[in-house]
């Protein structure tokens, strides 16, 4: 049984049930099941994004809660304008987010290792001091989103099914795209230079150009999460920019396994499921997630993936 | 006249504190090529501890002293039990354990100490203002952070200059391996820088408490400006880490203190008011952007090859 390792089976094990959730939050009637899985996919999608430039482009970007933000705001700032139309609020978020990733990106991009973590670190901090100064549009205390993007009746947001498969399609498509990207000759270059920059230098290839067209595909997809989810907690603020969201979001890349397709979802997942459990334990959750995560990182070599992989092969 | 001396002093106060901060973090860098995001809560920490020990001995600067040496402890311990394992690893790996002990350290802090905010008050005689120049006054805690930050950043160069250990630790961060061969014993070494960064980190944090109110995270924001700072002067060079800190400290002051009104010189008054403070929160972060367009390495580079 070579195609059918141990990792493959429970990826479709949690693609199936992930699909399957709203049917079973319909049949048990618990609602807050379906509430919990909407964030969860939501924020594997933006996690799957990092992944794009983080396990395939070897740029440890510390800033991607940017975006959550920036995605989020145009929503909210729009619909506080009295523009509630989808068909606008998402394009402005995805071109936002591209507009921004591509200035940050050209900037930290000149940098490499631990500079770049601390520049994009750094730099959403900005973000997130700017957003904390917008007293228009709620400063420090956030903003809230009266009304869900409207999709002239396509799709109604405030459905809570319908959001949910809306979401879940978003991430599908994500990462039906990263599929495509990385198997491409381009994804082949930028993968390339993760591993040896300069050789792909002499080759050629201008290595800063790939690797910034990548940077804002990854931006732009974690944008598109962002939109979506300020229309889920009706609300944006400068929260959602914190540096220790964009810590969260590497946590669920690593957590799932860097570098792999499905990796960051099962890493979302797993994290967010796991927060939701301790902090119903112990309000002090946060005491055992902590040092867990120290023990990840020291004995957990490739993450969730690397794990089922290696019981595969026994 | 009496405001731009005050800003310039607070400033310069700021700036020196944040170089107390940057310096354990960029040594620490620098040696063991480690990236700490805990620096911040050791900061945090060496807060805490100077208010509960101040409140149980009574006298401000006693709490201080034993806060230092808790702090220097901890940083040992921390280094001891925890990050000895991450030193040859990734960078990555580097950011995510750190991070996970920021959560640790968050909770732990809220366990012990609870949610709310501690007071750290001054004895009288640091509250009094002290004239510095004829018809100037300038409150004596702000005056006495600057003159000890200076005599720690003093220390601290003819420390790491002119002294044997400093003499190892300028060896180990060139050539890890070859100091080893040598027969230095490394991982004392690298405790001790860790445990000196630690109380570095314990010292700013403990001098900010009275100015500010201890609380959790209060380390975050202000390991972001370390993180800066270190970006700016070059990682792993303490010179680089002290200029950097004082022009940021300079520029945050200053910017947040007289950005305001020179903006409503050109713009609306409310237009003014609303850029004002976004604009002055962007200042450090633009003058980051403009060091790394013209000197991606940094102003002051530790390691020319």
């Amino acid at each position: 049984m070579k195609g059918l390792s141990v990792s493959k089976i429970v990826t479709a094990l949690m693609l199936a049930g992930l699909a399957l959730l709203p049917l079973y939050s319909y049949l048990s009637g618990n609602i807050f099941i379906l509430t919990l899985f909407t964030r969860i996919v939501i924020l594997a999608l933006a996690a799957a994004s990092l992944n794009l430039i983080m396990g395939f482009g070897g740029m440890m970007s510390f800033g991607h809660a940017a975006y959550l933000g920036i995605g989020g705001y145009a929503v909210g700032m729009l619909a506080q304008e009295g523009v509630g139309s989808g068909w606008i609020q998402f394009p402005v978020a995805l071109a936002a987010s591209a507009t921004y990733a591509l200035v940050i990106g050209a900037l930290s991009l000149r940098t490499r290792g631990v500079y770049f973590i601390m520049i994009t670190l750094a730099f959403a901090q900005m973000a997130y001091y700017v957003a904390s100064g917008l007293a228009r549009y709620g400063g420090d205390d956030g903003l809230t989103v009266y009304k869900r993007s409207d999709f002239s009746g396509l799709i109604n947001l405030g459905n809570r099914t319908q959001f949910y498969y809306l979401c879940l399609a978003c991430l599908f498509g994500v990462i039906f795209l990263i599929w495509r990207i990385v198997n491409s000759r381009f994804g082949l270059v930028v993968q390339g230079l993760r591993s040896n920059e300069q050789r792909m230098q002499a080759i050629g290839f201008p290595a800063k150009r790939y690797q910034l067209v990548c940077f804002v595909i990854s931006g732009t997809m974690c944008g598109l999460a962002g939109a979506l989810l300020a229309n889920n907690t009706d609300f944006v603020s400068p929260a959602v920019m914190y540096w220790t969201r964009s810590g969260d979001l590497m946590v669920m890349v690593i957590l799932g396994g860097m570098g792999t397709l499905f990796g960051p979802v099962m890493g979302a997942v797993v994290y967010l499921l796991l927060e939701e459990v301790l902090s119903q334990i112990t309000e002090y959750w946060a005491l055992i997630m902590g040092p867990l995560l120290l023990l990840i990182v020291l004995f957990g070599r490739g993450g969730i993936m690397g794990l089922l992989g290696r019981v595969g092969r026994g | 006249m009496l405001l731009v001396v005050e800003q310039f002093l607070n400033g310069l106060q700021f700036g020196l504190l944040l170089f107390l901060l940057a310096a354990g973090l960029t040594l620490v860098f620098g040696i063991m090529d480690l990236v700490n995001l805990a620096h911040g809560s050791l900061y945090m920490m060496g807060a805490y501890f100077a208010a509960t020990f101040a409140a149980w001995t009574g006298s401000f600067l006693l709490g201080a002293l034993l806060a230092l040496g808790a702090t220097l402890v901890l940083g040992i311990v921390l280094e001891m039990s925890a990050l000895r394992h991450l030193y040859g690893r990734d960078h990555l790996d580097h950011v995510l354990a750190t991070f996970g002990l920021i959560l640790f350290f968050n909770e732990a802090v809220r366990l012990i100490w609870g949610p709310a905010g501690l007071a750290l008050p001054l004895p009288a005689w640091l509250t009094v203002p002290v004239p510095i120049l004829p018809g100037i006054h300038y409150p004596a805690y702000r005056l006495a952070i600057i003159i000890v930050a200076l005599l720690v950043a003093l220390l601290l160069y003819l420390g790491v200059m002119r002294t044997r250990i400093g003499m190892l630790i300028r060896a180990g961060a060139s050539n890890r391996e070859m100091i080893g061969a040598l027969g230095i014993n490394i991982k004392l070494l690298y405790t001790l820088v860790f445990g000196l960064g630690a109380a570095l980190a314990g010292l700013a944090g403990l001098m900010q408490a009275p100015i500010l109110t201890v609380q959790i995270g209060m380390g975050e924001n202000i390991l972001i400006l370390a993180f800066v700072i270190i970006v700016i002067g070059g990682i792993g060079s303490i010179r680089g880490a002290f200029l950097a800190a004082i022009f940021v400290g300079m520029i945050d002051t200053l910017g947040r203190a007289f950005l305001p009104n020179l903006l409503r010189q050109v713009l609306s008054g409310a237009a003014a008011s609303t850029a004002a403070p976004a604009l002055s929160s962007m200042l450090i972060y633009l003058l980051m952007a403009i060091v790394l367009v013209v000197r991606p390495e940094g102003l002051f580079p530790a390691h020319r090859r």
